[in-house]
Formats: structure tokens, C-alpha cells, sequence
């Protein structure tokens, strides 16, 4: 017996110094990538490829601050471990990526390790940028060297907390959650889809706001797709496979397509964060690319969310059935959204039927409600209509009891909001409204 | 245009005629370079209003300028001025501040680039008249703090952080009482250079 604790304690301590010894490796494994060799030389094709792939990745949407220089970096990425600053991705030889080469690029994109070797933060979504060809990494290194300004903007220090802020704990985080890997054709599935799940899984990253994570913000294996609130928690990124969410399942290819270019069909307007994700990338993807992300979206697997709707407290039942949401809903809305909540067409969208208005979390309801929005202006919608903020106008009361009239009324099923809720929302729609 | 608009109306009142109400500043009839300057640095960042920036965010350069103008070209009538509330005192050192200026603290007259009648000029400088003593008061506040910017070279900044906050006060009052004349267009150029440089305006 003694001797066989004897040999378990041995074999632990070889496990831990083997984990240790792997995680080591990890954080210090590679060395610097300097310079190309033979240098990289840009073609004019490979630019012009690169500027189109970096829209699609969107990576301005973070390494462009809010009225900073184009690729210059310093906008903070909220998580839920502290704010991470994306870099200057700028030529720019001291502060940008001016002195990096095509392979030490390709690293940061496909093992998320930057070019002196240090490992990066996931909110940099590599996790999904992983699947980035060699080629294609080329041409938004192409892009970025020969047609961006060089911005001299040395990047902000992250404000991560211990122990998220160390090069061990993330080497853990990889070691757990990350998985370098290249895009696997799938030969069963069309050429479409095929280009759809590389784009969508890949350098679009969708799943890294509409899929769920865990506690240390990795995603769930069997969770892809299946919606998450944001981080900061004032907006719910749907589901794109619950067919009570944003699941494509029930819309055309074109519909699909239409929605990712324009941000409004008769169906469904953007609002929120997707409407800026539609207005600064997706409007400007070709009608290949968009046909065949909508391809692989429609044929995501269907699986609706378990619903934990809350019981309307009494206060909300007793004044809505006194009419109380009904006269709020005519004061308010019906002059745009119709008396019956039919909307009207190519103006404001019908709530009858709205999933973005019934679905089982009511966060993006209750958002719109509060802080109003425009749908993005694009090519295809360049004078979209807004809808008014009304949180100088209504009470936590009065949203909680017009939200459950619009998400009860006419043929809607969604569940009611409470005035707890309300709580909730208010303080994650944060200060100032 | 007025459906699309909602989103603005809904503050800044029917046809953007102002409510009045302490920090919201009417919007129609102001100069189109202005209004549109405006929208740019809310959805920019150079000023900070959580719900301006948020309604503004996936707007394009040439809707924005579209928005200005529709908001410029409306031609109604103005509210009575407020009452003064402040000593006459206070408000003649306003109305010094704005129709002279003070050169002891090298402060150039508000009337020297928003025009004499105050009414701002064409295309991108605002008037002075109509808008409440809390709302002055506060811009320039904003702008002594580095909360409200410009465009490059901010000239407004340079002004603001020269008026003493009792100077600031006092401006506000003056101008906040004056009636609006009517017509209250911007006029179309000034008599005389601008005595300060300012971005996003055309000199």
C-alpha cells in the first residue's frame, strides 16, 4: 500500500513538472521572427485582396480607435477580466508593425504569439483567425504595410487583473481552450458552404460574439452559434441557430445575404452592435462572399436555447391588463410601428412577429427601447430611419410594462419583463441614460 | 426626411425647434458646416454625449451631412428669450465679452467670427442667440475641461480656457437674454478675417 501511494505521488509530480514544462514552453517556446527572408514584396493584386480581406475581418472595428488614425489601435476591447487595447497595426517601424515581417504575421494570426514571441491576448480572436491561409494572411500583411498611413501611437497598456495580466495564466488559458489549426474542406458540403464556414468560422469570427463562453471567456465545445450577451452585458449577440433568434434557417439565401450587405430587409433591421459590424465590413463583401456565408449560416444545425423566463411579477400583469402597456405602446409607438405592431414597409420594422422583440432574452428589446438607433447607413440603405431613445421619457415601470405588452401582443409569445429586470438592464445600459 | 428623423426629433424637439429644456440646444436653422462638424465629432469622439455617439455610430460621412442640412434649412420662429437673472453688473461684462472682447486677456469679441447680429455665419459658424443660459454655459465649461473639442487647431478651446468661469457666467446670461432677430439666417461672410485659426471651418 505504501508503496503504491509511494509511486502515485511520484507519477503526480512528474504530471505537475510535465504541465509546468509544457506551459514553459508555451511562454517562452519561440523566439523572436524578424525579417523576411527573401524580403516581402507586395503585389498590387495581393494589396487590393488584403484591403478586401481586412474589411471582412473587421479588424478596423478594433484597431481603429473612435476618430483615431485608420489601423492606429488604442480602442479598448471590454472583457470581462479588465481592458485590452488593441495594437497599431500601421507600418509605422517603432510603434506599428512596421519593422515585422509576412511570417512573424502570419504567427500572430494563426498561433496568436506576437512577433517577439510573447504570447497575446484571445480578444484578439485568433482562436478563429487560426483558420487564416497563409495567402491570405499575406495579403492583409500587404495591405497594411503599403496602403496605411504610418501612425507613430504607441499601444496602451492592458488593465488586466491578476492573474489574467501574466504570460503563465494565459499560457494555462491556451494550453485549456486554444487550438492552432488550419481550415479542413469539408468534401461532402458544397464549394459554398465551404467558403461560408471558412469565412464565418474564420476571419469573420462571428462565434466570437454569438457564441457562448465560459467562465474564462472560452467557448463551450457543442455552444458554437448559440448566442451570448456581450460582454458589459447590454446586448444579447442571438442565436444564429434557434429559430426564435437570428437563426437563417427560414430565410432565403438572399435574404441572408441582403441583410449582411444592406442591414435592413422587410424582415429584419440591425441595430446595435451588428450594425456597425454591417457598416464597417460586411456591406463590403462581394455577393460571392455574402452568398456564401448566407449558405453556411441557413445550414448551421437547429437547436433552440432552454428558456428561463421569469414570472411576471403581479404589479406588471394587474396594470397590463388594466391597459396600461396598450396605452403606453399607442402613446409612444404606434405612429411609426403600426397600431397592431405591423410596422411599415422600408420604414419601421413590424414587432408582430419580430424575433429581435419576442426572443427569450429581452436585453436588445429593452436597449432599443432605451437608447434608440439607427440601422447601419450601406450602399443599399444609405438614409436608414432611427429610432428615438426614450430614456428621458419612460420609467423602469413603464419599459417593463410596454416591453411585456409588445413581446404579448398580437400573436407574440416572449416572455414578460418584470421591474426586477428592469434593474438589471438599467445598470448594464450604464451611466448617462 | 421628418420619418427618418425621429431619433432626433425626440430630444431636440419638433423640426429640431428646441424644447428649451436646459442642455438641449435647438438644431434647426443653425449653419449645415456646423451642424454637420457636430455630428462628425459625436460619432468621432471629439465631443461626448453617450446618447448622441451611440445614435450616431453606423451613420455615413454623407447622411450625416445630409441630416445637417435638412436641419439647417428649416426656417422657424424662436421662443422668447429667457429672462436675466443675473445682475446687471454680470451682464454688462457680458455683453462687453461678447461685442468687444477683452484684449487684456487677449480675448477676441464672440461677435468678431459669430458675426455682429450674432446669428453665426455660413457655412460652419454657429449663432449665439436662442439657446439657454445652461447649455452656453456648459459648452464652454466642456471646453475649458477638454470635454468638448473641434476640429484642429480648436480655436474654441483656446477662448474657452481664457474666460474665467465667473466670464463664462456671464456671457451665458448676456446672451441667453437677447431676443433672436428675424430672420435669424447666419449671414454669409464676415467684414474681417478671423482673428483666430479654426478647424473645420473655411477660412
Amino acid at each position: 500500500m505504501k508503496r503504491l501511494r509511494a509511486i502515485a505521488f511520484g507519477l503526480s509530480i512528474f504530471a505537475v513538472a510535465w504541465v509546468v514544462t509544457a506551459l514553459l514552453r508555451d511562454v517562452n517556446g519561440e523566439s523572436e521572427v524578424v525579417a523576411d527572408s527573401p524580403p516581402f514584396v507586395a503585389t498590387s493584386a495581393q494589396i487590393e485582396r488584403g484591403e478586401y480581406l481586412a474589411r471582412i475581418g473587421n479588424c478596423a472595428g478594433c484597431h481603429t480607435a473612435r476618430g483615431g488614425e485608420a489601423y492606429a489601435g488604442g480602442r479598448a476591447v471590454d472583457t470581462p477580466f479588465g481592458a485590452i487595447y488593441a495594437s497599431n497595426l500601421t507600418p509605422d517601424k517603432d510603434t506599428g508593425i512596421g519593422a515585422w515581417g509576412s511570417t512573424a504575421f502570419y504567427r500572430a494570426m494563426h498561433e496568436g504569439r506576437s512577433r517577439d514571441g510573447r504570447l497575446l491576448y484571445p480578444a484578439f480572436p485568433y482562436p478563429n483567425i487560426t483558420l487564416t491561409t497563409r495567402e491570405d494572411s499575406d495579403a492583409i500583411f500587404a495591405y497594411l504595410m503599403n496602403r496605411v498611413n504610418p501612425a507613430s501611437q504607441a499601444n496602451t497598456p492592458n488593465t488586466l487583473r491578476f492573474p489574467f495580466n501574466n504570460q503563465f495564466a494565459l499560457a494555462v488559458w491556451r494550453a485549456l481552450y486554444f487550438k492552432g489549426g488550419e481550415f479542413q474542406l469539408e468534401p461532402t458540403k458544397s464549394a459554398d458552404w465551404n467558403r461560408g464556414a471558412y469565412l464565418v468560422q474564420g476571419l469573420a469570427h462571428c462565434g466570437a460574439c454569438h457564441s457562448t463562453r465560459n467562465a474564462l471567456g472560452a467557448p463551450v465545445a457543442g455552444h458554437a452559434y448559440d448566442g451570448a450577451m456581450m460582454p458589459g452585458n447590454d446586448w444579447y449577440a442571438p442565436s444564429l441557430t434557434a429559430v426564435s433568434e437570428a437563426s437563417g434557417a427560414d430565410w432565403s439565401l438572399v435574404e441572408i445575404a441582403t441583410w449582411l450587405k444592406d442591414g435592413a430587409t422587410p424582415k429584419a433591421s440591425a441595430l446595435g452592435p451588428m450594425a456597425e459590424v454591417i457598416f464597417q465590413s460586411t456591406q463590403y463583401a462581394n455577393n460571392a462572399d455574402l452568398l456564401a456565408m448566407a449558405t453556411y449560416l441557413k445550414a448551421l444545425p437547429s437547436a433552440e436555447p432552454s428558456r428561463t423566463s421569469s414570472a411576471p411579477t403581479r404589479l406588471v400583469t394587474q396594470r397590463n391588463s388594466d391597459g396600461v402597456g396598450a396605452a403606453l405602446y399607442a402613446k409612444h409607438c404606434a405612429s411609426c410601428h403600426g397600431e397592431n405592431g405591423e410596422g411599415k414597409a422600408d420604414a419601421f420594422p413590424a414587432l408582430a412577429g419580430n424575433r429581435a422583440v419576442t426572443m427569450a432574452n429581452a436585453t436588445n428589446v429593452i436597449s432599443i427601447i432605451i437608447k434608440g438607433g439607427f440601422a447601419p447607413a450601406t450602399k443599399g440603405n444609405p438614409r436608414p430611419h432611427g429610432m428615438p431613445p426614450y430614456y428621458h421619457l419612460l420609467s423602469d415601470t413603464d419599459i417593463a410594462l410596454l416591453t411585456t405588452h409588445i413581446r404579448s401582443s398580437w400573436g407574440n409569445a416572449g416572455s414578460a419583463v418584470t421591474e426586477l429586470d428592469m434593474v438589471k438592464y438599467r445598470n448594464a445600459l450604464g451611466a448617462g441614460l | 426626411m421628418t420619418e427618418r428623423l425621429d431619433a432626433c426629433i425626440s430630444c431636440h424637439g419638433k423640426e429640431g425647434r428646441t424644447i428649451n429644456a436646459e442642455y438641449l440646444p435647438r438644431i434647426a436653422g443653425k449653419p449645415a458646416g456646423y451642424l454637420f462638424n457636430q455630428l462628425m465629432n459625436f460619432r468621432d469622439g471629439r465631443r461626448n454625449n453617450t446618447a448622441m455617439s451611440h445614435l450616431l455610430q453606423p451613420l455615413s460621412d454623407a447622411y450625416l451631412r445630409e441630416i445637417a442640412e435638412y436641419f439647417s434649412a428649416l426656417e422657424l420662429p424662436y421662443p422668447a428669450p429667457q429672462s436675466a437673472l443675473a445682475s446687471a453688473a454680470i451682464l454688462r461684462r457680458g455683453e462687453v465679452l461678447v461685442l468687444r472682447g477683452d484684449a487684456s486677456l487677449k480675448l477676441p469679441a464672440c461677435a468678431a467670427c459669430h458675426g455682429l447680429p450674432l446669428t453665426g455665419v455660413a457655412p460652419a459658424i454657429p449663432g449665439l442667440l436662442g439657446l439657454p443660459s445652461a447649455y452656453l454655459s456648459a459648452q464652454l465649461g466642456a471646453w475649458r475641461a477638454g470635454q468638448r473639442r473641434a476640429h484642429t487647431p480648436d480655436c474654441m478651446a483656446g477662448v474657452a480656457k481664457a474666460l474665467s468661469p465667473a466670464d463664462v457666467s456671464a456671457v451665458a446670461a448676456w446672451l441667453s437674454a437677447q431676443p433672436v432677430p428675424s430672420p435669424a439666417k447666419p449671414i454669409a461672410k464676415l467684414d474681417a478675417p478671423l482673428p483666430l485659426q479654426c478647424g473645420g471651418v473655411p477660412q
